[in-house]
């Protein structure tokens, strides 16, 4: 049983195809990575999946529900989070609040309660900052909790941006490029989280430029170019496939 | 050591800039001997604050200490409760009426930049025309007052739920815009509600306004008083703070912050945009009916003239000059430019000259605010 069914997704823009009749599916606890090269449509189906733009043909299938022309804040109640290729934190609150407006719509405050600040409220509250809490230690931000979160530094917004989409309780995590801008250390630290990740149960997919990251991690690999699924596969076989090879290095001459 | 020299430079240059605009500013109301007068008295009072600030503002640090653990021990609306209880609560015995008047004034002005504040300053979307929510709650407690017959308590309550309706009907089609656009739109509803009301002879009686509306009563006892109709604002001031406060401080406050600070990250955490923001103006526009039900039943009488365009800028400089989402800071901002015109009574002429003058500064030198700062998000 596949947790994610995409069948025939194309997106045009006007009389551009950003993505064509794509189609996959994913089992449940697994890593997949999307390669391509730029402008291979990786973002625009991310943004299908997301509900952030809806996709001109096809059905996305998630956990059993058609989520095709759902509104992004309905998809991700629904179990579908996402990091952004260019970081989008809270700026202006703090480490923590970031991660507890993540826990939105797991929590159930009405406005009488709020005002009246009754028992229950006041135990969600607790709950959701320690749960909030927890996610930040998993990703190792903990010590800055009290921070302004547009204060920390790069690597450190990324990994709050994935806390972020795991507090907010998700199945499936799409994470568009988390190892962008990183050192060698800091993305063998990010490739140990995310298969911590796979570890609680959740299914990853993530959008990725850096090969040894790519093969290192994956379970399963799709292969975009200009907006068509040339590839898909284990690593191994993505790494010998000729049309992959052909599509970043480009056909040999005769 | 060349960093001194630099810093000093620095400092004569801007002192002299700033000085010279305003002096530029006052010139065709004063002549040349006033502005010049103006340019040497800013240039001087400038230098001086500045250089005293760089000796002060080490030992500022320390203060900051004491007051960090303070906020840690008490949390924002009862801290704001404790330093504007005390001495609100005394003013009707030891002030004259007059300053009880302003007072009042004060405290529906407070109501009104609290409630626009949760608009503008939590969920991000600039409104130009708050003045319209205020007009409502106004002209539908006068209207159900005069022609129903309806006592204090029971015509507010349904005043204050159109006032609502009003906000989010009005609400439904404005949120399809953003930034600039939002703020156009809802400059020229306020525009619209005026207008309508100056027209509407058979319904509002027009430019002629609305008059004996009956003082309010509580438990029978007629709050006919300066200092009773003092308390009763007050009241409502206090359940402002109190309810904005614990709203701003939940799930619904962290969801207007939020989309304020990035609306597609907000949807992408699982807030719906664009109820949350529905929710943000009707709550806001709540408090404006409020107001409008206070003003309405303290002057006993409401005219269009009330409810200009200048009257929301009013309440917007109120909300920025104290700081953006924060209540204290609101609050001061309400008293300062209540106050500020009575201060300025003499030179009537120049008193929205030295508003804009004061707001000007405002931006060069604290921008975020008198009281902003940190405390823009929500606070724990």
């Amino acid at each position: 049983m596949s947790l994610l069914d995409i069948r025939g997704v194309s997106k045009h823009f006007g009389g551009i195809r950003a993505i064509e009749d794509i189609s996959f599916s994913l089992k449940s606890s697994t890593i997949m990575s999307i390669i391509g090269p730029n402008g291979a449509g990786k973002t625009t189906l991310f943004n299908c999946l997301t509900g952030f733009i809806k996709p001109t043909k096809g059905t996305i299938v998630f956990a059993g529900t058609d989520i095709s022309g759902f509104s992004a804040d309905r998809v991700t109640r629904l179990g579908i989070a996402r990091t952004f290729q260019n970081i989008r934190l809270f700026g202006g609150m703090t480490v923590i609040e970031n991660v507890m407006v993540a826990q939105h719509a797991t929590i159930r405050s009405n406005l009488f309660s709020i005002i009246t600040r009754t028992g229950t409220f006041k135990e969600t509250e607790r709950s959701v900052r320690e749960t909030a809490y927890e996610y930040l230690e998993f990703m190792g931000l903990e010590s800055a909790a009290e921070h302004t979160a547009g204060s920390l530094p790069y690597g450190a917004q990324r990994r709050l941006e994935i806390a972020r989409t795991l507090a907010t309780g998700a199945s499936l995590i799409l994470l568009d490029e988390p190892t962008a801008g990183m050192n060698p250390l800091e993305t063998d630290g990010m490739m140990q989280m995310i298969k911590n990740i796979r570890e609680m149960g959740k299914t990853v997919i993530i959008i990725e430029h850096d090969m040894k990251f790519v093969m290192g991690i994956s379970d399963r690999i799709v292969v975009l170019d200009h907006g068509v699924k040339i590839a898909e596969g284990m690593p191994k076989e993505i790494k010998n496939n000729p049309l992959v090879i052909e599509a970043y290095l480009g056909k040999e001459a005769h | 050591m060349t960093a001194v020299p630099r810093y000093f430079s620095r400092t004569l240059l801007r002192s002299s800039i700033i000085s010279l605009w305003s002096a530029v500013l006052f010139l065709p109301f004063k002549g040349l001997q006033a502005s010049l007068m103006l340019f040497g008295v800013l240039f001087l009072l400038i230098l001086l604050l500045t250089l005293a600030g760089t000796w002060v503002s080490p030992r500022l640090t320390m203060a900051a200490a004491v007051r960090e653990r303070m906020h840690r021990h008490l949390p924002a609306d009862r801290r704001y409760l404790l330093l504007f209880l005390l001495p609100a609560l005394g003013v009707p015995f030891i002030a004259q009426n007059y300053i009880i008047d302003v007072a009042v004034l004060a405290g529906i002005y407070i109501i009104l930049a609290l409630g626009l504040n949760v608009v503008v300053g939590y969920t991000g979307l600039l409104n130009l025309g708050f003045v319209a929510y205020y007009a409502i709650g106004a002209y539908s407690f006068a209207l159900l007052n005069t022609r129903l017959g309806l006592g204090f308590w029971s015509a507010m309550p349904v005043a204050v739920v159109i006032t609502t309706l009003a906000g989010f009907l009005f609400a439904v089609p404005a949120l399809r815009l953003k930034g600039d656009y939002l703020a156009l739109v809802t400059l020229g509803f306020g525009e619209i509600v005026r207008i309508t009301l100056n027209n509407w002879d058979s319904f509002t009686n027009g430019p002629n306004g609305i008059g004996s509306i009956s003082a309010p009563t509580f438990v029978g006892i007629s709050l006919v008083t300066l200092s009773a109709y003092y308390y009763l604002v007050l009241f409502f001031v206090l359940v402002a703070i109190v309810v904005i406060g614990r709203v701003q401080r939940s799930r619904i406050g962290r969801a207007w912050i939020a989309l304020r600070e990035d609306e597609i990250a907000a949807s992408a955490m699982g807030v719906p945009s664009t109820m949350y923001k529905l929710y943000a103006v009707s709550f806001g526009a709540f408090w404006a009916g409020i107001a409008g039900c206070l003003f309405a039943a303290k002057m006993r009488f409401i005219s269009p003239e009330s409810f200009t365009f200048m009257e929301s800028v009013l309440i917007l400089c109120m909300v920025i000059l104290g700081g953006l989402g924060s209540i204290g800071g609101v609050i001061v901002g309400a008293v300062i430019l209540v106050i500020l015109p009575e201060i300025l009574r003499e030179v009537q002429m120049y008193r929205m000259l030295a508003l804009g003058a004061g707001i000007v500064l405002l931006m060069i030198f604290r921008p975020q605010g008198l009281f902003g700062g940190r405390v823009v998000s929500s606070r724990h």
